[in-house]
């Protein structure tokens, strides 16, 4: 081809044509839907290894696979692969019944043979399964025609709210077998609403419309999901119509953006709460200084001024959607009997009690800034915190370890609602997860672990709420709410879990 | 001779620089706080399960041990396995070194483009309010990180004016099979025009955010470098032949007035690569850098001294190249 000053021309003009070409407007029909997610997906099996214990890309596991009881977008328990379940009548055994006509993406039938091979895989400890201490109280896992049965000696009450949580996904036993651990990891195959067409690692992932789902086939027959880890991008890819729904948008941003002609947005509570460990040592052995650092907390104020509203006071780690809940249990703002508790223990705003509070920065929305305020309001009441900011990993380590600083600022997951699953792990001291030694506690949560009679079993653990509440062993702080900003032309369903879940949404 | 065995003196220290590196890296981050093992704990977690997990990761041997171990299967190519992905790590960087190294020298590109022709202008029109604009636009591009510049840019041509794609390498709707990921010089060579104008559209606002520090450094000492050969009796010598101001700046005095800008471009170019760590965050680029931050952020310690162990040996290769293009440009030192 002659270059020539007209040709050199064109194919300029033409290259910034094409460099346009592929970014949506708001005028045309969304016929791909474009996420924009804030989180990479490590890797593809939802039951091992790091990811499967990671709560943040349980969405991605959900629109690809099964969970074997899934749960509904304000957190109950629908009817999915397993459609009926229960326990043997002297609780030393449990039943499933698998649902017919449910096939694998590559066509393969789902049978009680892949359930009861799924359960065995992950309660076997050498597939590096993490979630050892629920899967591993099965025994003798068998399947006959569609029911899947299994020995379970150690009673577990929550054993069938896990089979919606972490780890609890049907895999698929001949194509596993067939490709093995790296063959999956480059084409996984699930039952989900959505078949993988194509991954980029810490780029993007385009799914493509199961239109044979047991559930119904998704609105949306293909969907990107982008991986836009910083918040400020994520607002322009929406912003600029290149995606159509994105989430964590920054609160103080999300009003404004939700205003503007094309975009919508949704803020409803997740199951994520925001919380101060205390850990008992140093000076949070007395309850005067853990109750009065409990009532010098503005809740509602710091809500309002920091999260622009979005959030909910709590104060017990039960959030009002959690069968656990009980609104009696109230720790109010109330400065004065702070500096009451703090005076009886020969503290005050001349002489203040001192100790360490850690927290991490930019984790969470306005978690440092949360815990600024925090000291602040403590500094007026006689309390003088020195913050240490430091990493989650840190965390994890320190708390598994201990070794907490007296307080330290965390947030806690619990999709499936289960008060073990949040005032048992995080307050039991052997768990791994608390670092709460009393005695007490320890006795009053101990015998709840086991408990049959599940009306009891909850009364028991409002108990252990109320008892925990009075003595300021934890400082709940907030219900999280997730903000949602997405296309005007999409409906949305958010789910109480976190999870944005491409199936759940339709053309507006 | 000389060159040769100066090649081989700078890869021997390489391979000691390495060791060294390797050494530091798999120590420091083991002693840090933030254990991978820790992260992965479920709730119910005994101490049996802490012990068979770091059994499986092997963190339950010695960190010298752990080295030996890992510095064996290096010498056999194998960099262990990812704990976050599941995947070999040599597999995971090579899969991102492209990306990497595609933005890097795109940015190179048009820093030493824009940066180059600051400096012409600023030396053809010295002492005129055009030398003051370049400085100005030096400095105004030199006192804002390369970050703030991606925000900028983001804001410009991603939201107000939105030509240029804001997250991503490539879009996900483009079929591609190519048979390596350097994408962009693949797609040239194959000459899929519709795939380089895609590769760029998603490319040039992190690329202009390296590049914009970078021009300006570069405006500034070889405008400097051009304004003291301007003054050498050479150069004048060729101005009293009638060379033209243009072609006396381009001819005579930038040949010998590059050479300390190249020396710096190859300096600034391993920052401009450890600058990609995070605009590749920001612009959800997938190259190394935005893998980096992933594996710390999870502990991921197989991959941290993969990815740590690959920037210290592109950063020492390039030094070395520098230093011998400086040997080839320079006869005083050819000749040496």
């Amino acid at each position: 081809m002659k270059l020539n000053r007209r040709s050199l021309l064109k194919l300029s003009a033409a290259t910034a044509a094409m460099t346009t070409v592929g970014l949506p407007s708001f005028a045309q029909d969304i016929d791909e839907l474009v996420i924009a997610y804030n989180v990479n997906l490590p890797s593809w099996d939802p039951t091992v290894g790091l990811s499967a214990v990671n709560p943040t890309i349980q969405g991605f596991y959900q629109s690809v696979f099964d969970l074997y009881i899934p749960q509904n977008p304000d957190l109950s328990f629908g009817s999915g692969i397993i459609t009926d379940y229960g326990w043997n009548d002297d609780g030393t055994g449990i039943w499933m019944d698998v649902r017919d006509g449910v096939t694998w993406h590559n066509g393969d039938p789902l049978t009680a043979e892949d359930v009861a091979w799924s359960l065995a895989r992950v309660a076997n400890p050498d597939t590096g399964s993490p979630i050892q201490f629920i899967w591993g109280k099965i025994t003798n896992i068998a399947a006959d025609g569609n029911r899947v049965t299994a020995d379970m000696p150690e009673y577990e009450p929550t054993f069938f709210k896990w089979m919606s949580f972490l780890t609890g996904y049907v895999m698929p036993k001949k194509y596993y077998e067939e490709v093995g651990a790296e063959g999956f990891e480059a084409a996984p195959i699930g039952s989900g609403p959505y078949m993988v067409e194509k991954f980029e690692r810490n780029a993007f992932v385009r799914l493509k419309a199961n239109d044979n789902y047991w559930g119904g086939a998704p609105a949306f027959k293909t969907v990107t999901i982008k991986f836009v880890t910083d918040a400020a991008s994520r607002v322009a890819e929406v912003e600029s119509g290149n995606s159509h729904v994105t989430l964590e948008v920054p609160y103080e941003e999300f009003d404004r953006l939700k205003a503007k002609d094309g975009l919508a947005g949704k803020a409803e509570p997740i199951s994520d709460i925001g919380m101060i460990f205390l850990n008992d040592i140093e000076v949070m052995t007395d309850p005067n200084v853990r109750m009065a650092a409990a009532h010098a907390i503005d809740k509602g104020t710091i809500i309002d001024r920091l999260l622009s509203g979005y959030g909910v006071p709590i104060d017990t780690l039960q959030t009002p959607d959690y069968p656990a809940y009980d609104a009696s249990i109230k720790v109010p703002y109330d400065p004065d009997k702070a500096k009451e508790l703090l005076a009886a223990s020969g503290y005050g705003p001349d002489n203040p009690v001192k100790f360490k509070i850690q927290t991490t920065k930019g984790y969470k929305p306005k978690d440092f800034e949360m815990i600024q305020a925090i000291v602040g309001l403590w500094r007026r009441v006689g309390i003088e915190a020195e913050i240490e900011v430091y990493e989650i990993a840190k965390h994890f380590e320190l708390r598994a370890a201990d070794q907490l600083a007296p307080a330290a600022f965390y947030n806690w997951g619990n999709s499936v609602g289960d008060p073990t699953t949040s005032t048992g792990f995080a307050m039991f001291g052997p768990s791994p997860h608390s670092v709460w030694d009393g005695e007490d506690t320890f006795n009053a949560i101990l015998p709840l672990w086991g408990e049959r009679d599940e009306a009891k079993r909850i009364a028991g653990w409002k108990e252990v709420d109320r008892r925990i509440a009075e003595n300021a062993e934890v400082i709940p702080l907030l219900q999280y709410v997730q903000p949602i900003l997405h296309d005007a032309r999409i409906d949305v369903v958010p789910h109480r879990s976190g999870a944005l879940l491409p199936h759940l949404m339709t053309r507006a | 001779m000389t060159l040769l065995r100066t090649v081989l003196l700078r890869l021997i220290t390489t391979l000691i620089t390495l060791l060294g590196v390797a050494v530091i890296v798999f120590v420091v981050i083991r002693v840090v706080p933030g254990n991978p093992i820790a992260m992965m704990l479920p709730p119910g977690a005994t101490e049996a399960d802490i012990l068979r997990l770091e059994t499986q990761y092997g963190f339950d041997k010695s960190i010298p041990q752990q080295f030996v171990i890992w510095l064996g299967g290096v010498m056999q190519g194998d960099f262990g396995m990812s704990i976050s992905t599941r995947q070999p790590v040599s597999t995971l960087v090579l899969s991102r070194l492209p990306a990497t190294l595609e933005l890097s020298i795109v940015a190179l590109l048009i820093a030493v483009i824009a940066g180059g022709t600051m400096a012409l202008l600023g030396t053809r029109f010295r002492d005129t309010k055009t030398e003051g604009l370049v400085d100005v636009t030096a400095g105004m591009a030199l006192s804002i990180p390369d970050f703030l510049w991606g925000l900028v840019l983001i804001l410009l041509f991603g939201v107000l004016w939105p030509i240029f794609h804001i997250s991503g390498r490539i879009s996900p709707s483009l079929d591609i099979d190519f048979t390596t990921n350097f994408y962009l010089f693949e797609a040239i060579l194959r000459l899929r025009f519709d795939v380089i104008a895609d590769l760029i559209g998603h490319m040039f606002m992190p690329a202009v955010a390296l590049a914009i520090p970078l021009a300006a450094i570069i405006a500034q000492l070889l405008k400097q470098s051009l304004k003291e050969t301007m003054n050498l009796d050479y150069v004048t010598l060729a101005r009293t032949k009638g060379y033209g101001e243009g072609k006396v700046i381009t001819s005579e005095a930038l040949p010998n007035a590059i050479l300390p800008t190249l020396t710096l471009v190859g300096v600034q170019f391993t920052f401009l690569i450890g600058g990609t760590v995070i605009i590749e965050r920001l612009f959800s680029y997938e190259g190394l850098g935005n893998m980096a931050i992933d594996a710390v952020i999870n502990r991921d310690l197989p991959l941290i001294q993969g990815i740590v162990i690959l920037f210290a040996l592109l950063f020492t290769l390039i030094n070395l190249a520098v230093d011998m293009l400086y040997v080839v440009l320079n006869p005083r030192l050819r000749h040496a």
